[in-house]
C-alpha cells in the first residue's frame, strides 16, 4: 500500500504548491504589497515545512506518515466531514462539534462563574483573604487531575468533561478580573462617588469597562486552557469528540487519522483564540490604552 | 447653625491610627459665600486636596464638619462636584458619553430626555468642545480632556465647584486659556468655586480670596487675602497693575518667606522655583 501511493503523490505536492501561492498572489493584489509581505513568509515557510517532512519521513522504515501519505490516507475524512454512520464512528465535522459543544458548556459556567468569583475577590478584601489561598492551590491542580474525582462525583462521562473544562478555564478568568478590579484607578471610583452611582449603575458603568481588558485576557487564556484540556479528557472518557477520535485512530494504528485531527484541534484552537481576541477588541474598544 | 453658604468649621484630620498616626489637619475653619472664588495655596503635601475632599465628602474630617447651605456634608454628591487634577473622564466613553453620565444621573427625574441631551450638549459648548463629541478621551489632547472634564462638573449644576490643580498638568498657553474660560463661566453663572492651586498668578488672577495654608504636618489656614481687583480681570491689564502685583508679592512672601520648607532637598528646589517664577507664570512645584 505504502509504496503503490507515494510515487503519484510525490508528484502531487510540487503540483499543488506553486498553484496556491499564484492563486493567493493573484487574489491578493488588491490589498496591496504588505498583506502579501504579511502571507508570503507563512506559506514559504509552510511549503519548507512540508518538504522536510516529506523529506524525513520518505524512507520506507519511517515510523510517522509522510504529508502526502497523510493526505491520500485521510481522502475520505476530509472529503466528507460530516458522514454519520452511527455510534462514534462519524465525520470530523462532528467530532469536532461534539468537542466544541462540551467547551461551550463548561466555558460559559466558567465565564459566568469566574466573572462573579473575581468580582467578589476584587471588591471584598475580606473575601480576597478568605478565597484566594484556595485559588492558588487549586489553580495549580492539573486539569486531568479533575477527572477522577468529576466521574466519581456525576457518575457519568460527559458532565465529568464539561466540569474539567470548566475548572481547568475558571482560575485565569477569576484571577484577572479581580486584579482588573483591584486595579481600577481610585479616580474612577471617586468620578462614581461624586456622581452617586448606585452599586447596579457603578458595576455596569464602571466596573465592568474599566476592568474588561483584564477580564478578556482572562478569557483568552481561559478558552485556550479549555481547548487544551477537552482533547486530554475526551481521550480517557469516549464517546463522541475529537479528543476519543484520537486515541481511537491510535489504537486501530492509523497514524494518518492523527495527523489530520492534531492539523483539526491546532486549527480550531487558533479561531476560538482569536473569536474571542476579536470580542475582545470589539467590546474594549481599545480604551485598554491610556 | 452658620450664617454662612459654605462653612468648614473646626476640620481635623488624621491618617492612620496608633503611633503610625499623622495629623495633616488641625482646626481649619472657612466661611465662603455664594458666588465667591476661593483659590488655596499652600506647599506641596500640606494638605490641601484632603480639605477639598473633605468638602467633596470623599473624606471624612476626624473631627468637625462641612456645612453646605445649612447641610452638613458627610457624603459626596453631585451638589458639589469636582475636577480632578488628572481629568479624569473615563476612557470607555466618548466626549459626550462622559458628560451624559453625570448629567443623566444628575436630572434623571428633573429633565426630560431631550431637555437632557441639550443640556449635555449646552455644558459642551460652553467650553467649546462641541467639535468634539464623538472622541474618546484618548484622541484629544490634554487641555481638551480638563476643558471636558470641567464641563462635566458644571453640567450637574453643584452649589460648589471644586477644582483640584485643575490647569496643573497643561501648558502656558492652554492653561491661559482655560482660565480665560473659567472666568468667563464664573462670571456667567455665578457659581461658588473652590480652586487648588500652586500657580502665584492664576490665584491672584481668579480669585475673590486666596486661602494660604501653612505647612504640615498639623497645616492650617495661615493667612487669608482678600482680592480687591475689579471683575472682569484681564491678564495684560494687571501686569503693570500695582495692587495686582502686591498681591503676588504677599502670597510669594507668605509662601517662600513665612512658610519656607525645611527639609533641605526641597526648599533647595523650592527656591529655584522663585526665581523661575518671577519669569514665567507657569510654575509649578
Ligand atoms: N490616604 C492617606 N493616608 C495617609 N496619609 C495621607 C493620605 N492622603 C494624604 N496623606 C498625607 O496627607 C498629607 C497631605 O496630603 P494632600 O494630598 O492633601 O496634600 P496636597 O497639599 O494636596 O499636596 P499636593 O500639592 O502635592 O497635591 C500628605 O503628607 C500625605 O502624605
Ligand atoms: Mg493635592
Amino acid at each position: 500500500m505504502t509504496a503503490s501511493t507515494q510515487p503519484n503523490l510525490r508528484k502531487l505536492t510540487p503540483v499543488v504548491q506553486p498553484s496556491v501561492i499564484v492563486k493567493i498572489g493573484k487574489t491578493m493584489k488588491p490589498w496591496g504589497d504588505s498583506f502579501i509581505k504579511n502571507v508570503l513568509p507563512a506559506l514559504i515557510v509552510g511549503a519548507i515545512f512540508l518538504l522536510i517532512w516529506e523529506w524525513m519521513t520518505s524512507s520506507a522504515s519511517a515510523t510517522l506518515p509522510a504529508p502526502s501519505k497523510v493526505i491520500s490516507d485521510t481522502w475520505e475524512l476530509i472529503v466528507n466531514p460530516f458522514y454519520n454512520h452511527g455510534g462514534t464512528d462519524v465525520g470530523m465535522g462532528w467530532q469536532i462539534l461534539a468537542s466544541l459543544e462540551r467547551v461551550a458548556y463548561g466555558y460559559t459556567l466558567a465565564v459566568i462563574a469566574g466573572i462573579s468569583l473575581g468580582v467578589l475577590v476584587g471588591q471584598s478584601t475580606w473575601a480576597m483573604r478568605g478565597l484566594d489561598p484556595i485559588f492558588q492551590i487549586l489553580r495549580t491542580v492539573p486539569p486531568l487531575a479533575w477527572l477522577p474525582i468529576s466521574l466519581a462525583a456525576f457518575q457519568d462521562s460527559n458532565p465529568s468533561a464539561i466540569f474539567v473544562i470548566f475548572i481547568t478555564a475558571i482560575w485565569p478568568i477569576i484571577i484577572n478580573t479581580s486584579v482588573g478590579i483591584r486595579n481600577i484607578p481610585e479616580d474612577y471610583r471617586n468620578v462614581s462617588r461624586v456622581l452617586s452611582l448606585n452599586g447596579y449603575e457603578y458595576f455596569v458603568k464602571i466596573m465592568l469597562p474599566a476592568a474588561a481588558p483584564y477580564i478578556f485576557t482572562g478569557l483568552r487564556i481561559g478558552i485556550g486552557l479549555s481547548w487544551l484540556a477537552i482533547v486530554a479528557a475526551e481521550m480517557l472518557i469516549g464517546g463522541v469528540g475529537i479528543g476519543f477520535f484520537i486515541w481511537d485512530a491510535w489504537n486501530a494504528s492509523m497514524i494518518s487519522d492523527i495527523v489530520l485531527a492534531l492539523i483539526y484541534v491546532g486549527v480550531v484552537g487558533f479561531l476560538l483564540d482569536r473569536f474571542i481576541g476579536f470580542i475582545s477588541t470589539l467590546v474594549t474598544r481599545g480604551t485598554s490604552a491610556q | 447653625m452658620s450664617k454662612h453658604y459654605l462653612a468648614i468649621e473646626g476640620v481635623n484630620k488624621t491618617f492612620g491610627t496608633g503611633n503610625k498616626a499623622t495629623c495633616v489637619l488641625k482646626d481649619v475653619n472657612l466661611n465662603i459665600e455664594k458666588g465667591e472664588y476661593i483659590s488655596i495655596i499652600g506647599h506641596s503635601g500640606c494638605g490641601k486636596s484632603t480639605v477639598l475632599n473633605i468638602v467633596a465628602g470623599l473624606l471624612s474630617a476626624s473631627k468637625g464638619g462641612v456645612i453646605l447651605d445649612g447641610k452638613e456634608v458627610n457624603s459626596p454628591g453631585p451638589d458639589r462636584s469636582v475636577v480632578f487634577q488628572n481629568h479624569s473622564l473615563l476612557p470607555w466613553l466618548t466626549v459626550y458619553e462622559n458628560v451624559a453620565l453625570a448629567v443623566n444621573k444628575t436630572f434623571k427625574k428633573t429633565k426630560t430626555a431631550k431637555q437632557r441631551h441639550d443640556w449635555i450638549l449646552r455644558s459642551l459648548e460652553m467650553v467649546h468642545m462641541s467639535h468634539a463629541l464623538d472622541k474618546r478621551p484618548a484622541e484629544i489632547s490634554g487641555g481638551m480632556k480638563q476643558r471636558v472634564g470641567i464641563a462635566r462638573a458644571l453640567a450637574m449644576e453643584p452649589k460648589v465647584l471644586l477644582l483640584d490643580e485643575p490647569f496643573g498638568a497643561l501648558d502656558a498657553l492652554t492653561r491661559a486659556h482655560l482660565q480665560d474660560e473659567v472666568m468667563k463661566i464664573q462670571a456667567e453663572i455665578n457659581s461658588t468655586i473652590i480652586m487648588i492651586t500652586h500657580d502665584v498668578d492664576e490665584a491672584v488672577l481668579l480669585s475673590d480670596r486666596i486661602v494660604m495654608m501653612t505647612n504640615g504636618p498639623e497645616a492650617t489656614i495661615g493667612e487669608i487675602l482678600t482680592i480687591d481687583l475689579p471683575k472682569p480681570r484681564n491678564r495684560i491689564e494687571l501686569a503693570d497693575d500695582p495692587k495686582y502685583n502686591r498681591y503676588r508679592r504677599e502670597v510669594l512672601r507668605f509662601l517662600y518667606e513665612k512658610q519656607r520648607k525645611i527639609e533641605p532637598l526641597s526648599s533647595a528646589k523650592k527656591s529655584d522655583s522663585i526665581n523661575a517664577q518671577s519669569n514665567s507664570k507657569a510654575v509649578n512645584a
